[in-house]
Order: structure tokens, then C-alpha cells, then sequence
């Protein structure tokens, strides 16, 4: 079964947190991720079979900053197809039957011109280069995720089209503001749901920025505004500083609560973003295996 | 009082009681050359507001006068806008594109004439997070605000804030993260002014998406700004407070 016909059957879950579990494997503060993906394969691989394990239908690859523009920050531009193809593989090289490997796409972090220096051309080269690594790495799928600006998401998703068939998730991240739900360009949900669908995308979603409680109004409004099947990830909370240690304080328990209600609206696929861990993908499977 | 037609409708965004008396007094004179400026700075008509200051400073308007009564008061009208959601990053940065237009006619005089900035203020993003865009947005308006500011890029070292806060003899110094796992070097770098002896001589502001008030306080820092226009109003805060 394909990933888009298992969306018309049952409720999907994707995986939780990326960085902070790379973080116990040895990733630096502020270091490079998909470096992992050449040097600690170990740790990428165990991840990705842990969220298999603890009841994910998908994983997304250790490739969120695998665009060229932010591998040029660290220096590694020219790694851009080889840390996107091994991050696909080590996911793959764990996938069981019947389960996906979604190829992770963040934001580039440049502006389209004319509001910043990158031409579409440029961005579209970039976008193209981490997707060619992706494929051939294995993925069934691509998410566009965290992104802000809408010119940047359309670009990727019809860039991913003309690449290959597979599904494509195009997910944004809102701030909730004095006049309702924004990204920080100023993209609404409903906006965002319609752009997304004219794109050729599969799936609308949004991801990050904010708890589970938040989110279920998000929710309401894409399932609201969305011709597509809709998708949350959502954090695990707020961080907040204990003692000088980040944390993300929603329970797995209280997240389920939130997502029950994410469901009942209409959502189609959950899964966790900064915060969540594998007990919490754990008791999330609960949550759909009991009410499939 | 507003006279311009264009500036009359920007100004209706002002809702706020006290912020109508405080940005229409900054129209108070009723110059129509400056509320030109203004408009065309709220509009993002960057080659336009180039062309009306260096126009102004040409006719004897004193620099002070087009950077107060123009540039920063349209910048006014732009921050009211952002925070209430009328505007977003995009508007922003192309309104602040024009007040750098104009603000190349008006720094050289206030260089020459020994002015002085209302404050001078370090801004970097914290080690280890190379993320800018929020940080930049900042200085963009802390510079729009009447801030002299100096830059030190992305994972900035603590010494370097406090080297930066020697050399500018600095008041202020904004911080800004974008990730968790970078965000207690804030706490750090406000430990490194400690054990420098100089947290006392300056004020430390925070910021950034994860950054929340709470973190602010346990980190020890003076202020949190929660968007750009908040960093500015925080900075004024923090020099009125010295």
C-alpha cells in the first residue's frame, strides 16, 4: 500500500522530535544535523527505528537543513545531494513494509527576490538539488515543513512535482497574533490551505510554533479552509528554561487529550514536532489504535 | 495635525488613545514635505523617500527635523502596524528599505554635526545560531527608532559582545536565538559580563522565537522583546531606566 492510499484508509502518525534526540547522540549546540548523516549513522538509524518501533506509520529524514543555502552556513554547500540521499537511506534502511520515509524540506532561510537576494531560479536549483538526494535516497514522500513565506513553499512543491509523483505536504508555521493566526509573512490558514492545494500538493499541514492546545484551533481552520487532507505536528509546548536546561513540558497524556479533539475535527495525520519523544509517539498510536 | 491624505488613512491604524496623542504629535507641526516623507516611508517607496529627504535638506530643513518629523514617524505608524497584525515581515523590511534610502542623506550631517544617538546598542545572534532574519529586523528598527546600532552577525562569542560594548561604549546589548539548544547562551554570555566585572554598565536585552519572558527572567536578562517593534520600545525603556 502506497502512502496516498493508506491516507484514504486510516488515521496516519508520523514521528516526533529530530534535534533534541540527536542532541543525546552528540550533536553540538548550533551544529550542523545532517552532518550526522555522513558521521554518526549509528544515531540517525536508531532514531528513525525507534519512532518505527514506538508505533510511527512514517519518519521524516534528518534533512530539514538540507538546503544548500543552509549547508553553506556550516560550509558543506557542495554535500547537499549526499547528506540528503544518505539521511533518506539510513530512514529506508529501517522501514518496515507498509511504512513510509517522508524526505524532510525546511525553510531555505533567504528571501525571493525582490524582498531578498536569491532569484526563484536560484531557490528552485536549491530545492532541486536536496530532492534528486531524497529520491534516490528512497523517500515515498515530501514535506515542505516550518515554512513561512508562501512564494517559497509554492516553488518547492511545484519543484517536487515535476520531479516525481510521490505525495508532497506543504506545512507552515503560524503565530497566533491580535488578528488571529499569521505566519511571521503574513500568510493566513486560509491562504495558506488554498495556495497549498492550487500548488499540487497532497496534504495541507502546519507544524511548530506552538502547544497542543493552540493548535486545535489551527486545526479547526484548516480542516475548515483545506480541499486536502490535513496534518499537525504539533510542539510539546512552549520551551521553557529549568535550571539552564530547555524543556518542553506537555505530557504525552495531556498532547492525547489535545489530539483527540484534532481528530474529531477532521484531522487526517498527527505526529510531533520540537519536544515530542518517543513515549509520546507511543501513547499517540494508542490514541488512533483505539479508535480504529 | 495630518494634513496629507495618504498619512490621514496610515494613521487610522492607530487605534490606541495614548499612541494617537504620541504619534500625531509627532505630526504636530503640519509639514506637508515631512508627511510626504513619512507616507512614503509607511508605503515602502524607497527611491521615493531618497528623492524627498535629500529634497528637504536642500530647502534648510535641519537633518534632526527629517529624521524626527519624517523618517521615524512614519517608522511609528509602520511598528503600530506590525504589532497589530496589519503588516507583517515583508511590509516591514521594505519600509525599512526606505528609511535607509533615507537615512544615507541624513547620517553623514549627523555624523559631521557630532549628534548624538538617543543610545548606542550591540546586537548579535548567540553562539552557535546562525540565524539572522529576526535579529535583523531589529536593527533595522532600533536604527528607525534613532538607535545607533553595530552588528556582530551570527554565533557571536561572549567576549565579542563585550569587547563590542567597550569599543562602542555601549549601554545596551540585544541578543537574539532562534534555536533552543542555542538559547541558554544567552544565559552565558550574561554570566561572561559578570565575570567581567561589567553587568552592572549595561543593559541586556533577549529575543527570538523560542524566547519567551519567563526565559528572560531566569536567564537573568534586563528586558525581553517579543517582536522588533517590542525590541524597540524595550531599548527606549532600558535608556530612560539608565
Amino acid at each position: 500500500m502506497n502512502f496516498k492510499d493508506a491516507l484514504k484508509t486510516k488515521i496516519i502518525l508520523g514521528d516526533g522530535a529530530t534535534g533534541t534526540f540527536l542532541q543525546k547522540r552528540g550533536l553540538e549546540p548550533g551544529g550542523c544535523p545532517e552532518l550526522m548523516n555522513s558521521e554518526k549513522q549509528d544515531a540517525v538509524i536508531e532514531m528513525a527505528s525507534r519512532y518505527f518501533e514506538s508505533g510511527s506509520d512514517f519518519v521524516l529524514t534528518n534533512t530539514f537543513g538540507g538546503s544548500p543555502f543552509m549547508l553553506k552556513k556550516y560550509g558543506f554547500e557542495d554535500k547537499t545531494y549526499e547528506f540528503n540521499k544518505a539521511g533518506a537511506e539510513l530512514a529506508a534502511s529501517v522501514c518496515p513494509n507498509n511504512k513510509f520515509v517522508i524526505g524532510s524540506i525546511g525553510p531555505t532561510g533567504e528571501f525571493l527576490k525582490p524582498l531578498g537576494n536569491v532569484s526563484e531560479d536560484e531557490m528552485a536549483d536549491g530545492f532541486k538539488r536536496q530532492i534528486e538526494g531524497l529520491l534516490n535516497g528512497g523517500v515515498h514522500g515530501i514535506i515542505f515543513e516550518t515554512q513561512m513565506a508562501i512564494e517559497e513553499l509554492i516553488l518547492g512543491i511545484k519543484t517536487a512535482k515535476s520531479f516525481c509523483d510521490l505525495p508532497v505536504i506543504g506545512s507552515m508555521v503560524f503565530d497566533k497574533g491580535p488578528r488571529g493566526f499569521f505566519t511571521m509573512m503574513g500568510v493566513s490558514p486560509e491562504k495558506a490551505a488554498n495556495e497549498i492545494y492550487n500548488a499540487g500538493a497532497d496534504i495541507v499541514a502546519t507544524n511548530c510554533g506552538n502547544g497542543s492546545e493552540i493548535m486545535i484551533d489551527l486545526a479547526s481552520e484548516l480542516v475548515n479552509f483545506s480541499k486536502l487532507p490535513v496534518m499537525i505536528q504539533s510542539n510539546a509546548g512552549i520551551p521553557k528554561i529549568v535550571k539552564g536546561k530547555v524543556i518542553y513540558d506537555e505530557k504525552p497524556e495531556y498532547m492525547k487529550e489535545n489530539y483527540q479533539k484534532m481528530l474529531n475535527l477532521g484531522v487526517k495525520i498527527i505526529g510531533g514536532c520540537c519536544g515530542t519523544t518517543f513515549d509520546h509517539i507511543n501513547v499517540f498510536r494508542n490514541l488512533i489504535n483505539e479508535i480504529d | 495635525m495630518i494634513k496629507h491624505e495618504g498619512l490621514k488613512e496610515e494613521f487610522k491604524y492607530v487605534t490606541n488613545p495614548d499612541e494617537q496623542e504620541h504619534i500625531g504629535g509627532l505630526f504636530a507641526s503640519g509639514d506637508m514635505l515631512m508627511q510626504e516623507i513619512a507616507y512614503n516611508l509607511i508605503t515602502g517607496q524607497n527611491d521615493q523617500v531618497g528623492i524627498l529627504v535629500k529634497q528637504a535638506l536642500d530647502e534648510d530643513y535641519t537633518a534632526n527635523i527629517v529624521l524626527d518629523d519624517g523618517l521615524i514617524a512614519g517608522m511609528a505608524i509602520v511598528g503600530v502596524k506590525f504589532r497589530d497584525n496589519i503588516i507583517f515581515v515583508p511590509e516591514v523590511l521594505i519600509s525599512a528599505r526606505a528609511m535607509k534610502a533615507g537615512m544615507e542623506h541624513i547620517e553623514p550631517i549627523l555624523s559631521a554635526s557630532g549628534v548624538k544617538p538617543i543610545g548606542t546598542v550591540i546586537m548579535g545572534t548567540v553562539k552557535g545560531d546562525l540565524h539572522d532574519i529576526g535579529k535583523n529586523l531589529c536593527i533595522m528598527m532600533l536604527r528607525g527608532g534613532g538607535f545607533s546600532v553595530h552588528d556582530l552577525g551570527v554565533d557571536t562569542k561572549p567576549d565579542d559582545f563585550i569587547d563590542a560594548v567597550m569599543e562602542h561604549d555601549a549601554a545596551i546589548v540585544g541578543m537574539s536565538a532562534l534555536l533552543t539548544t542555542t538559547m541558554p547562551n544567552m544565559g552565558t554570555t550574561i554570566e561572561a559580563f559578570e565575570d567581567a566585572g561589567m553587568r552592572e554598565e549595561v543593559k541586556i536585552m533577549v529575543g527570538g522565537a523560542p524566547v519567551t519572558q519567563e526565559f528572560a527572567d531566569e536567564m537573568g536578562a534586563d528586558a525581553y522583546g517579543a517582536n522588533a517593534v517590542d525590541c524597540v520600545q524595550k531599548a527606549k525603556d532600558l535608556s530612560a531606566a539608565k
